[in-house]
């Protein structure tokens, strides 16, 4: 029963290792990966332990004593040679076909599974979903199949939960998709990983995984801005057109762009050298044609996107009101 | 090390044998130069086909615009070179160092149609409005594909890469028909002429792969 | 024995700087190559220090790239462009113009002829012609510094690359021009080892070092034409809009990353391939002992080589690509890890009853087994599709290539140089200083990138200017483990110094190694040696 202790050891030391390192396990797949994840980290564990702990007992027992030594004149064993290189191979094909299967569930896409589209931009994610709500953090249903479309405006983006243990490309000009199923409530990180330029690492949103009826819930309020006053209509687009990502709103800290903190009615000095006002009508022209008037001291050509055309003049209005309540 | 010897008439450097030890060396990089110059040449064939197989339409239109009679007279004139060339190496060998001054200089009279004829094909092109990427612009009606560009990207790409090419191997045959006319070579050592024939030779076999995509298939 | 030397030598035999810059001496071009990529190794190692600095903590309290003087940054970059820049030039520097070239063309340019008992390599007008061709992409890309600098990463990938208003082309154009390089050094070296083998010097004779040089140059021809290529195209992507990457021409973003990958994956190998060679030439002599399955290391260079150009599509199992795809690449991946792990029981066996000498160079050697363990098994769970999916662009990769191009082909440079120091330079180095730089190096590295494992696994991504402050501790560590690391460079770097002004005067065979280089004078005359040798036997023959 020897062989069952050592079995057993070997699997408490791999969930402690895998529990220690990965993130939260919040899906089904997430615990299979953790599995291979833990075996993996055995085996190298073993292996490395072989070599590394082979060299150094041989670099010990075997240190030069004087300068006449002889040493073994050992050109090969083939026996040994064929099980260094069999063995191996065998436990690199078994992983692989481990690896496999997950890999299969993965990207296989489940029927009936809750669509969300999910488009990356330079450096926000913004969620639409069927009803026509736009969010710039996913909130799923616990226990539900989700599908992610995935698609991007213009460089490559990754859409990754660390979490999940799931993470896949956003590539401009076509689709790609991926899926999950959580199984925890709560909040998850999402990163970009794929460098996408300068605020790449701030890129960031959260998923929140909710029950189905605070999901239905929150579906039909965010459906339902359009009675909020204008300044909370003007923050919620500030927020799910992400422009925190780049403008700080509670410091005069420079993110990308300036600061909006306390900025209403300040003199504004023009790159070109022209002065104005930072008014209703600066703003407008800075978010439709962000290229006119560039704040001095930030880069030209500016990194901001142009709005004109995705925003209607409502919630430009809104816009606007949001940003004067911020003095 | 650059210090050499003279062997039988022949310049041998002193890390060297003899003779034909850097005769076959130099031979075999010789020829390793030329698997890089396939293989990058292999990596714009690669692209081709791969976006032939997307946008096999644009590609026809791309091909149509081109005249198969100007790029099936440079083929035979390349060929025609190419047996020159070889033509020159073999009266070098029987020491009729004359007439292979002759073949080498009608070797670089061909390479001149070729870029000549080269040369009106890019001027009519350009005449047209048909330059690579967003840069076309037709003069005369629309492209029917809106990428057409692509495929003129791909034409310039190709054709302007052999193009130098062929000049760069029409400076090393002028080289060496200037040496042979000095009287450094003889049977026994022409080394430069040979290595610089096997570039003409894949200069001009990369052609022939080259006329059948860009103005035949489609 | 009896020799009485001359005194003259390949560094004095020709007076005068501008001899070295006209010499077509192998030797003199490795050193200019040393010198060079030293040059840009002290460069990119203070990028990443810079970097490491910025990690130290998450930026709200400000950032160190804001110290970064004036003339060397546009007007209008925030602190996250200029971290991108120096994160950039850092991979594109320590890739293309260190660790690429570095074996190869620095010990390989030395030692292949040497041990192979040749004059020189094949062509030496065009091995001075590499070396100026690589200066002048250097060169180039140094450039761009004053310019608009490249914010891409060192892998260019479209269609950000398309887009990005700094120096890509030039850039490229650099990378293109130092591959011509690269093809022309790996050319050279075929045909050296194909033509200039000394009498009785059979290829299965020949030392390991020359094995892995040899696959090495292999790789570099087959696979650079491709890099040039791409680049090719990306210049014209950006110069025309031809729209072969980009997407909004009707292009493909994910082709230039198989393009991109299958040069530089093999270029991987170009990376490590030289770096085991040395390793199989220290173990041997500071073990005192002939390698364990010479045959089978000679085979599993030449296979690495082989299965390298089909592994390309491992970095794009999230990218895209087919399911399919992603399973063949991946099977593929554990292939190379064969070869690899013959290599390491191999010198482990050779270890095994030897007389083991514990000098610089085999800690180093040691050292290398040690990191490139860790760096391969964290590759095999690289390799495998289902992780590499929670892994792939995380710190987790970063730690894992550090562990393979610094923890392996580092160290074997650094074990090389104060193996064959006293062969190069014909002075001895001090053995305390070249311990004291290993044991700063050693520890600082492993202080340095393990944490970036943990990082990883707790899904911290690359490239990351910025980020969450649970990460902080670990990232805290990993800073100030690459002060350790700079401190172990700064001590080799004196101890190189102090041996090259007041080292003793090395005798021919100080370690008592058995290859043909110990048999010429330290350091050998211009020709290599005094009498044209002849080999009777294997490179490792300590009965």
């Amino acid at each position: 029963m020897n062989w069952l202790i050592v079995m057993n050891k070997l699997l408490l030391a791999k969930s402690a290792v895998a529990g220690t390192f990965m993130p939260v396990q919040a899906t089904e797949i997430s615990k299979q990966v953790d599995n291979l994840y833990g075996f993996l980290v055995v085996v190298s564990f073993v292996s490395c332990a072989i070599l590394i702990g082979g060299m150094i007992y041989f670099a010990v027992k075997y240190k030069r004593k004087t300068q006449n030594d002889k040493t073994a004149y050992i050109t090969h064993d083939t026996r040994l040679e064929v099980l260094w290189s069999v063995i191996p191979l065998i436990v690199f094909l078994l992983v692989f076909a481990w690896g496999w299967i997950i890999y299969h569930d993965m990207r296989t896409m489940p029927t009936n599974a809750l669509e969300i589209q999910v488009t990356g931009k330079q450096w926000a994610w913004s969620v639409d979903y069927k009803n026509g709500v736009k969010a710039s953090e996913v909130v799923v249903p616990v226990n539900r199949d989700v599908k992610l479309i995935l698609a991007s405006d213009d460089v490559i983006h990754s859409f990754y939960v660390p979490s999940f243990r799931i993470k896949q490309d956003a590539v401009p000009g076509r689709y790609t998709a991926l899926w999950f199923r959580a199984e925890k409530l709560g909040e998850f990180h999402v990163f970009c990983t794929e460098y996408c330029g300068t605020s790449h690492s701030r890129m960031l949103t959260k998923l929140r995984v909710v029950s189905q009826a605070d999901f239905d819930k929150w579906l039909t309020e965010e459906s339902d801005v359009s009675g909020l006053p204008l300044a909370q209509r003007g923050a919620k687009i500030f927020q799910t057109r992400a422009c925190a990502s780049c403008h700080s709103v509670d410091s005069p800290v420079v993110k990308v762009g300036p600061s909006l903190k306390a900025r209403w009615g300040t003199p504004l000095n023009v790159e070109d050298g022209t002065t104005g006002v930072f008014d209703e009508n600066y703003v407008r022209e800075s978010v439709m044609l962000p290229q006119q008037k560039i704040a001095k001291g930030f880069p030209k050509p500016s990194p901001m996107p142009s709005f004109q055309g995705q925003l209607s003049e409502a919630e430009m209005i809104a816009l606007i009101e949001y940003i004067k309540g911020l003095n | 090390m650059s210090t050499s010897r003279l062997v039988n008439g022949v310049e041998v450097a002193s890390h060297y044998r003899d003779a034909n030890h850097q005769y076959q060396s130099n031979k075999e990089g010789l020829w390793l130069f030329m698997v890089t110059e396939i293989l990058m040449f292999g990596g714009l064939f690669v692209g081709y086909i791969i976006f032939h197989g997307i946008y096999p339409e644009m590609f026809a239109e791309g091909a149509r615009s081109l005249d198969w009679k100007m790029g099936f007279i440079n083929t035979l004139v390349l060929i025609f070179s190419s047996f020159t060339m070889a033509l020159g190496i073999y009266f070098i060998q029987v020491k009729q160092n004359k007439k292979a001054t002759i073949a080498l200089a009608v070797t670089i009279a061909c390479g001149f149609v070729f870029m000549l004829i080269k040369y009106l094909e890019y001027t009519h092109k350009f005449h047209l409005g048909l330059y690579p990427g967003r840069m076309l612009h037709m003069h005369e009606g629309a492209p029917e594909h809106a990428n057409l560009g692509m495929y003129f990207g791909f034409y310039y790409c190709m054709t302007g890469l052999h193009g130098i090419h062929v000049m760069i191997g029409m400076g090393l045959i002028g080289w060496v028909m200037i040496k042979n006319m000095r009287g450094d070579f003889n049977e026994k050592y022409f080394t430069p002429v040979e290595g610089v024939g096997i570039f003409w030779h894949i200069v001009d076999l990369i052609w022939i792969f080259l006329f059948p995509l860009l103005y035949l298939v489609g | 024995m009896g020799h009485v030397s001359t005194g003259k030598s390949y560094i004095n035999e020709e007076p005068g700087l501008k001899s070295w810059f006209t010499s077509l001496d192998h030797k003199r071009i490795a050193i200019l190559y040393f010198v060079a990529v030293m040059t840009f190794f002290l460069i990119g190692g203070i990028m990443a220090l810079l970097l490491r600095l910025e990690l130290f903590s998450p930026n709200t309290a400000g950032s160190v790239m804001e110290h970064i003087p004036n003339f060397l940054r546009k007007a209008g970059d925030t602190p996250a462009d200029l971290y991108n820049q120096v994160m950039t030039y850092h991979g594109a520097m320590m890739v293309f113009m260190v660790i690429v070239p570095g074996i190869p063309a620095i010990f390989g340019n030395f030692f292949l002829p040497l041990q192979i008992g040749a004059k020189d390599v094949a062509f030496p007008r065009l091995n001075l012609l590499s070396w100026y061709v690589f200066m002048a992409g250097a060169a180039l890309a140094v450039s761009t510094f004053f310019f608009s600098k490249i914010d891409t990463g060192w892998t260019f990938y479209t269609p950000y690359s398309i887009r990005s208003g700094t120096s890509v082309v030039m850039m490229v154009v650099a990378a293109f021009i130092m591959g011509m390089s690269s093809i022309l050094t790996g050319l050279n070296f075929i045909v050296t080892v194909h033509k200039l083998r000394a009498p009785g010097m059979t290829m299965w004779r020949m030392p390991l070092f020359c094995w892995a040089i040899y696959s090495t140059a292999i790789i570099q021809v087959l696979a650079t034409p491709i890099l040039a290529i791409t680049l090719l195209l990306l210049a014209m992507e950006r110069t025309f809009g031809v729209g072969i990457f980009d997407p909004k021409l009707g292009g493909d973003p994910v082709l230039f990353q198989h393009f991109f990958w299958f040069y530089s994956h093999p270029a991987v190998y170009i990376m490590i391939l030289p770096a085991m060679g040395i390793i199989s030439e220290l173990i041997t002599t500071y073990s005192k002992k002939t390698i364990f399955g010479y045959t089978a290391i000679a085979y599993s260079s030449i296979g690495i080589a082989a299965v390298s150009f089909f592994v390309w599509g491992h970095h794009l199992f999230v990218s895209g690509q087919s399911e399919v795809a992603g399973i063949v690449f991946s099977f593929l991946t554990m292939l190379v890890g064969v070869p690899t792990a013959i290599k390491m029981f191999n010198w482990l066996a050779t270890l095994y009853k030897g007389s083991i000498e514990f000098r610089a160079p085999l800690l180093y050697a040691l050292g290398f087994l040690f990191l490139f363990a860790i760096g391969g098994m964290t590759g095999v769970i690289l390799a495998v599709t289902a992780v590499d999916v929670h892994f792939h662009d995380t710190y987790f990769v970063v730690a894992h290539f550090h562990y393979v191009m610094v923890g392996g082909t580092l160290m074997a440079i650094m074990g090389g140089l104060f193996h064959w120091f006293p062969k190069i330079f014909g002075k001895m180095h001090s053995e305390t200083g070249a311990i004291m730089s290993w044991v700063f190096i050693f520890i600082g590295f492993n202080v340095t990138f393990f944490p970036q494992f943990i990082l990883g696994a707790k899904g911290m991504p690359r490239r990351y200017f910025d980020y969450i402050p649970e990460y902080e501790q670990l990232n805290k560590i990993s800073t100030v483990g690459s002060w350790l690391i700079a401190t172990g460079f700064i001590i080799a770097l004196i101890t190189v110094i102090k041996g090259l002004t007041s080292g003793a005067k090395a005798p021919k065979n100080p370690w008592g190694s058995k290859t043909l280089e110990w048999h010429a004078e330290s350091p050998p005359i211009m020709h290599n040696f005094e009498q044209d040798p002849i080999v009777t036997a294997g490179p490792y023959e300590y009965k």
